[in-house]
């Protein structure tokens, strides 16, 4: 995913002089090439985030459109007033990127997982809080974030993930994406675990199961239109995160449910990070084991609450 | 501008008279910190800002960021002063729906460049204004009033190794150093001195000036290059609740609100 992020951030710049990356003291080699044709509109703002994300401000407080990147919780937590004040009080087009969305990073430990920001940046007034699903995802929804004009939380995976999209989807931040239609179960993932949906759509499809799969890329604001459709035709829907169970997907979905006073046809189930750090070098494959987000964890759950 | 020295003391006098008002009647603390800073005020938006209080927006004009935002009220007065905003809508003053808030808002007020009020963001900021001038080719300078207890937040040194990596050499930081901060002396509280120094040794040109002396602010003001080799700093060495004998290096009125009586004998002093 932050291979397309630096490819399209490439391109984007290339037709509108107002876009600018800052990067804190990340993305080595990864963009050299805009680096390159956009020397002054780069800056390594080193090791310091807080400052970045209101260098960014200030910058945009002038016109300009300034993305900032860096490893999700730091670009996240450790400056969560700056964005909160000077990002999100302004309403300023400021893009905040956030690469190793959830266990990316697992085995570097907690100190480098992000099990957190989609809770916080979306606590934050106005601010929009976008996590593609793939690399297809990551570049529309770049560019669709910088169509915007307001504060975005863009949140990437790290790299080499599968391909999910075959063909290029319309994206418009806001919009769920169905992947697969079905009657029986619907998997609301976000962000990185899109791959994951799509596995257990092709394993439960073995099983006779008929199973959709969204891409809920933009969690703030959720698709209103979309998710009154999935809880009107199915009776089971399952949130898929890579992020804690307080405060992201399946909680906004708890949420919107109360608010709407829905009639719910099935349980909703939540798949995501238990409330607990992981550390003792937990690679992202074995940190999903041990947070039950594998096909085999979640298809068992599936069933035995469709057989109910 | 053709105004004497003894013309920028008197509306010193007049915007601290001001202020002492405005803390009564919108019942707002931070008065001590205001009284502070007024006459650096006054000595940027009369004798060096490049701005034009008829075309207050233009993308060309110099910067001014209060960074210590509970300051605002210095900064409103000095703008009604300065005929940037109407003197009328001081009246209104933290009053309930008001655009002039305790700390100020999102560019909602002309000449208003930032909502400021948690400390240590200003500087920042101002950065992020001097790079975007690099940019876009304009040649505008940056000028950030910080306090002196703000220089407790991280996030300030962040951006003081930030400025002189990047070549920001248009920007002026000027703390506002009264020596206190909201509950002990700014020196005590942390390790602060020696605090010119400090910038000094992060890169920045540093001068030290009487923060109360209209002379020596408009002189090291007007020394200041447009295009100076480093990012300035200067260290204005000011008394908390200047120009009130009895508010004067006393921390109570970091909060206090002036009474109908302390109000009268406030102006009765400053000869208004």
């Amino acid at each position: 995913m932050r291979n397309a992020f630096a490819k399209e951030m490439e391109i984007l710049a290339a037709d509108d002089p107002d876009l600018v990356l800052l990067t804190g003291d990340m993305g080595n080699r990864l963009f050299n090439s805009y680096k390159q044709r956009y020397p002054n509109r780069f800056y390594n703002c080193g090791v310091a985030e807080s400052n970045m994300a209101s260098v960014a401000a200030g910058m945009a407080l002038c016109g300009l459109k300034p993305v900032t990147y860096s490893i999700a919780p730091f670009n996240t937590l450790r400056c969560m007033e700056q964005i909160k004040i000077d990002i999100c009080y302004h309403k300023l087009p400021v893009i905040v990127v956030g690469v190793g969305a959830g266990l990316s990073y697992g085995e570097l430990g907690p100190t480098h997982q992000s099990c957190e920001d989609i809770s916080m940046m979306r606590s934050i007034p106005g601010m929009t809080v976008v996590c593609p699903g793939d690399a297809v995802e990551v570049r529309l929804a770049l560019r669709s974030a910088v169509e915007l004009g307001q504060p975005v939380y863009l949140r990437l995976g790290k790299k080499n993930e599968p391909i999910v999209h075959q063909q290029t989807p319309e994206l418009t931040i806001g919009k769920a994406l169905t992947v697969t239609e079905g009657k029986d179960i619907c998997l609301i993932c976000t962000g990185n675990v899109l791959p994951l949906g799509m596995d257990l759509v092709i394993d439960l499809k073995e099983k006779g199961l008929s199973v959709g799969l969204v891409s809920m890329h933009t969690v703030k604001p959720l698709d209103d239109t979309c998710l009154r459709e999935i809880f009107s035709h199915y009776s089971v829907v399952a949130t898929i995160e890579e992020h804690s169970i307080i405060g992201g997907l399946g909680t906004a979905l708890q949420e919107w449910l109360y608010e709407n006073k829905l009639e719910i046809r099935g349980k909703l189930m939540k798949f995501g990070i238990q409330d607990q750090f992981l550390n003792l070098s937990c690679n992202q494959l074995r940190a999903r084991k041990r947070n039950h987000l594998t096909v085999s964890e979640i298809r068992g759950r599936l069933l035995l609450d469709s057989d109910q | 501008m053709s105004n004497s020295m003894k013309d920028l003391e008197d509306i010193s006098r007049h915007i601290r008279a001001t202020l002492v008002e405005m803390s009564h009647k919108g019942r707002a603390a931070h008065l001590g910190s205001a009284l502070s800073c007024v006459d650096i005020l006054v000595a940027l938006y009369w004798r060096r800002l490049k701005i034009d209080p008829q075309n207050i927006d233009a993308p060309d004009r110099d910067r001014f960021i209060l960074s210590k935002g509970h300051g605002a009220s210095a900064l409103y007065a000095t703008l009604a002063y300065r005929n940037i905003i109407p003197m009328a809508l001081l009246e209104t003053y933290c009053q309930e729906g008001s655009k002039l808030e305790e700390h100020p808002g999102p560019r909602n007020i002309k000449g208003v460049e930032a909502a400021t009020g948690s400390l240590g963001h200003g500087l920042s900021l101002g950065l992020g204004m001097a790079l975007a001038g690099k940019i876009q080719n304009h040649s505008y300078q940056v000028f950030i009033l910080l306090s002196d207890g703000e220089c407790n937040e991280g996030s300030v040194w962040e951006a003081a190794m930030f400025a002189p990596a990047k070549g920001l050499n248009e920007v002026c930081v000027i703390v506002d150093f009264n020596k206190w901060q909201a509950t002990g002396r700014s020196c005590e509280v942390m390790g602060l001195q020696p605090l010119a120094e400090k910038w000094q040794a992060f890169g920045w040109d540093t001068r030290q000036v009487n923060g109360h002396d209209m002379n020596e602010l408009v002189n090291v003001l007007s020394q200041l290059p447009d295009n100076p080799e480093k990012p300035v700093a200067i260290i204005a060495h000011t008394v908390k609740g200047k120009g009130v004998s009895f508010m004067e290096d006393d921390n109570n009125w970091h909060y206090r609100i002036p009474s109908e009586e302390e109000l009268k004998l406030a102006k009765m002093e400053l000869g208004i």
